[in-house]
């Protein structure tokens, strides 16, 4: 063990030469598990798979491997991203092609095994086969990378992802890991670093956009004798999975982009900011830092270079607003999370009043190939102003979900309908929102929009840091917009009233909008009215005048909404309908008199004592008191409960 | 259900005193242990860090992630994130509501459930979501949950 990590170190990180020498190379090929003498079996471990019940296949596999004494090799993975083949377990028998099963629960494994190992492959659960050079094809297996999900993709930050076992340090520098920490740490200076980066045109993946080597080049020129590097892992946008997936199936890049930036901005002090409840990946990314130590990839004097970091995890107490980066500082600080007024930058005086370099996942998780392979390397992907790829987490009615990743410049259109093949039971499409709750919405005239960062900021719409929600017709739009507004009311710190009363008057219009016309003649008519022509007015303020992004953000689902759903809302208030039956307040339930066989079901169900009639006799609904729960229309046998 | 009491020399021994950054990963220690902030913990880290109790209120009610009374032993939580309120998660909390009576946040004072609210626990294929006592339960539907919640009560009463 002692003399694998000295050759790794030694032979493999230090070595002068980028191709190294064919011993080298055949143990690291061994460590890739690409020369085998057993098969192996890896399991995807993420959280998604986890939820999957990923942990049950694990013992089952192990007690069929125990009871039949086979002699294989059980490795837990990262995730490769399709969410809906998890459980995923590939199989690769030695000198074959990897085997990918989908959906193998416990109780699959049996006969899952008993098929491979017998040579009688169970059609059925197979996704298809992953092509590796040297290894010998399956005939008349689909190619894993000829399928739609994965053919549109185009893998960067993601090409480790599920290949190997995130907890072994030797598997990610066999696969070329930390090399580009070594190369940069030997051979270039702070400022040679900052400028690659810069030359690369590598921006920020948060949402804004900023050009990352910019960013650490105004650091770096500070007069400071300390900095800081924060790593941003807080991504807390309900429906963005992407950085949790990445941490959780490859740390150890992660490690390596913070160990890279840290280095460029000349500080030995870098902090993950870490999403609460996400243990899983807290608990990798702890191991692995570990073993980065033990390693000397971290620590004091690294490589006899002079140059020492530590990486400290700090955990999110739990408030949306602290992944906005000068709140981020505050609560790194010991205080309340509430944002500062900018500027001053943290760039220029951030944590402690030092400059801080705040960077999200993926752009750090950037960094690492970037300085393997040279800025013009990476300018080749994407487009001329976003160079690179871009990581989403589709999520919402796609037939697909999961995280993906698209070079930048692929349309909407492919994401949706190639790579999440389109709408559940074939519905009608609605919308994507992107951005999660501070986004903004795409409509199908906008599906052909490349994604990027200028031509999506010339249409108004944020890039965010990788939600891709997928909106169907059986979504009423004005519920959405009230769901994020009721979210950012509770999210919003209360440091500036604009946000703070705003979001809250928002709030309850919209829920005004959407409540039951109770009194139609009173007074409440007038006030909707006279709220909903408000509502432009005070969405214009809170963007002109909040203290930080939330607040300039927050009205941007409704103003977008509003925008492309114009009639949905005008339906809401004038007609008092909602077409998509969601709206508890506005429907309105009639029983069919053909239909209505006088059972009583839904007369006992009523909670309002809303439905009369006589036994044996169609029964009928006094609208005036029915408060639209729908219980009467589930509980119904004869589908004689009609909503209008 | 008799409390251990909990040594939290350990804890304090980790962090230097009198260091305000220190405070939020201490306190997130402190819940770590004892599953929420008593009021004696509270006032032992105002000590230790020389902040007034007030203060140290002031900062833990403004992050949710913790809590002054202890979680039910029937710990539920369920997520609110888009894809889950695309997938019918309101449903599923006003169900929660009706079988246990409690509002997001609270415990019930027997200590059996305590029930909250998440904002997203990245399970989005899953949709909706409920994550009880650690266990997550995916594609949950109201009907699912009065049979779910009885089994989990049986197992616990006769623990």
């Amino acid at each position: 063990m002692e003399d694998l990590k000295k050759i790794l170190v030694e032979k493999v990180l230090l070595y002068e030469s980028d191709v190294l020498p064919p011993e080298t190379e055949s143990i690291l090929r061994q460590i890739r598990r690409e020369k085998t003498t057993a098969p192996v079996i890896y399991i995807s471990s993420g959280t998604s798979s986890i939820i999957s019940g990923s942990e049950e296949t694990w013992s089952a596999i192990k007690t069929y491997l125990d009871e039949n004494s086979l002699k294989t090799d059980l490795v837990r993975v990262g995730c490769q991203g399709p969410a809906n083949f998890e459980p995923l377990v590939c199989i690769q028998l030695p000198g074959k092609n990897r085997l990918f099963f989908r959906n193998i629960t416990g109780e699959k494994v049996d006969l899952l095994l008993n098929g491979v190992f017998h040579s009688d492959i169970n059609e059925d659960d197979l996704a298809g086969q992953q092509g590796t050079r040297g290894f010998e094809m399956w005939p008349g297996i689909p190619f894993i990378e000829e399928l739609p999900f994965f053919a549109h993709q185009k893998r960067i930050v993601m090409n480790n992802c599920g290949c190997y076992d995130p907890e072994n340090i030797d598997e990610y520098i066999a696969r070329n890991g930390f090399r580009a920490f070594a190369k940069t740490i030997r051979h270039y200076t702070f400022e040679e670093v900052c400028d690659i980066v810069e030359r690369s045109g590598l921006r920020g993946r948060g949402g804004g956009g900023y050009l990352t080597g910019l960013k650490w080049k105004q650091a770096l020129n500070t007069g400071s004798l300390s900095r800081y590097l924060v790593c941003n892992a807080k991504e807390s946008d309900p429906g963005a999975f992407t950085d949790r997936t990445l941490l959780e199936s490859d740390p150890f890049r992660l490690i390596e982009g913070i160990a890279i930036a840290s280095y460029a901005i000349g500080t030995s002090n870098a902090i993950i900011f870490f999403r609460k409840g996400s243990e899983h990946a807290l608990e990798r990314i702890r191991k692995a830092i570990g073993k980065a130590r033990e390693y000397g990839v971290l620590g004091n004097n690294i490589f006899s270079s002079g140059y020492s970091l530590d990486i400290s995890v700090r955990r999110e107490p739990g408030a949306f607003v602290c992944g906005e980066e000068t709140a981020l500082i505050n609560t790194l600080e010991g205080k309340r999370g509430m944002p500062r007024l900018k500027p001053p930058y943290p760039t220029t005086s951030g944590l402690f009043g030092k400059p801080t370099v705040i960077n999200n996942v993926e752009t750090l998780m950037n960094v690492p190939v970037i300085m393997l392979n040279g800025p013009e390397w990476f300018r080749a992907t994407g487009t001329e102003s976003s160079p690179g790829t871009k990581v989403f987490a589709i999520a919402g009615k796609g037939r697909m979900s999961g995280v993906v990743e698209v070079e930048m410049g692929t349309s909407a259109r492919t994401i949706l309908e190639d790579i999440a093949d389109g709408i559940k039971e074939g519905r009608e499409f609605r919308a994507i929102q992107l951005g999660g709750v501070s986004g903004s919405f795409l409509t199908s005239e906008n599906l052909d929009l490349e994604i990027d960062y200028e031509t999506l900021r010339e249409k108004g719409i944020g890039m965010g840091a990788g939600g891709f929600v997928i909106i169907d017709e059986n979504t009423c739009m004005v519920d959405l917009v009230r769901h994020y507004m009721e979210f950012m009311r509770n999210e919003n710190c209360g440091k500036c009233i604009p946000c703070r009363e705003g979001t809250g008057r928002m709030l309850e219009i919209l829920e005004s909008i959407i409540r039951k016309p109770e009194n139609e003649e009173s007074g409440t008519t007038l006030e909707r009215f006279k709220g909903v022509m408000q509502l432009d007015s005070i969405a214009s303020v809170m963007k002109d005048t909040s203290l930080c992004g939330l607040g300039q953000n927050a009205p941007n689902p409704f103003m977008s909404a509003l925008g492309n759903f114009r009639e949905e809302f005008e339906e809401h208030i004038f007609d008092r309908k909602c077409r998509a039956n969601v709206c508890r307040g506005l429907r309105t339930f009639s029983i069919d008199v053909e239909k209505c066989t006088g059972c009583t079901a839904c007369a006992s169900k009523c909670p309002v004592n809303a439905i009369y009639g006589t036994r044996l006799q169609p029964f009928f609904i006094v609208e005036e008191k029915c408060t639209g729960c729908g219980i009467c229309y589930d509980i119904c046998k004869f589908t004689a409960i009609t909503v209008k | 259900m008799m409390r251990m009491s909990i040594n939290y020399d350990t804890i304090f021994k980790k962090y230097k005193q009198g260091r305000r950054e220190d405070l939020i990963p201490l306190l997130q220690d402190i819940q770590d242990v004892s599953g929420y902030l008593s009021e004696e913990t509270i006032i032992r880290a105002g000590a230790f860090t020389g902040l007034s109790t007030t203060r140290i209120y002031g900062l833990a009610t403004f992050y949710d992630q913790f809590r002054f009374i202890p979680a039910g032993r029937i710990h539920i939580r369920v997520c609110n994130g888009t894809s889950c309120f695309l997938n019918g998660s309101q449903a599923v909390m006003n169900k929660i509501k009706e079988i246990t009576g409690l509002n997001p946040g609270e415990t019930a004072r027997d200590g059996i459930f305590s029930y909250e609210i998440e904002t997203c626990m990245g399970g989005c294929n899953h949709a909706p979501l409920v994550r009880i006592n650690n266990k997550y339960y995916s594609h949950i539907k109201p009907d699912h949950l009065p049979e779910l919640i009885k089994k989990l009560r049986f197992i616990i009463e006769n623990d």
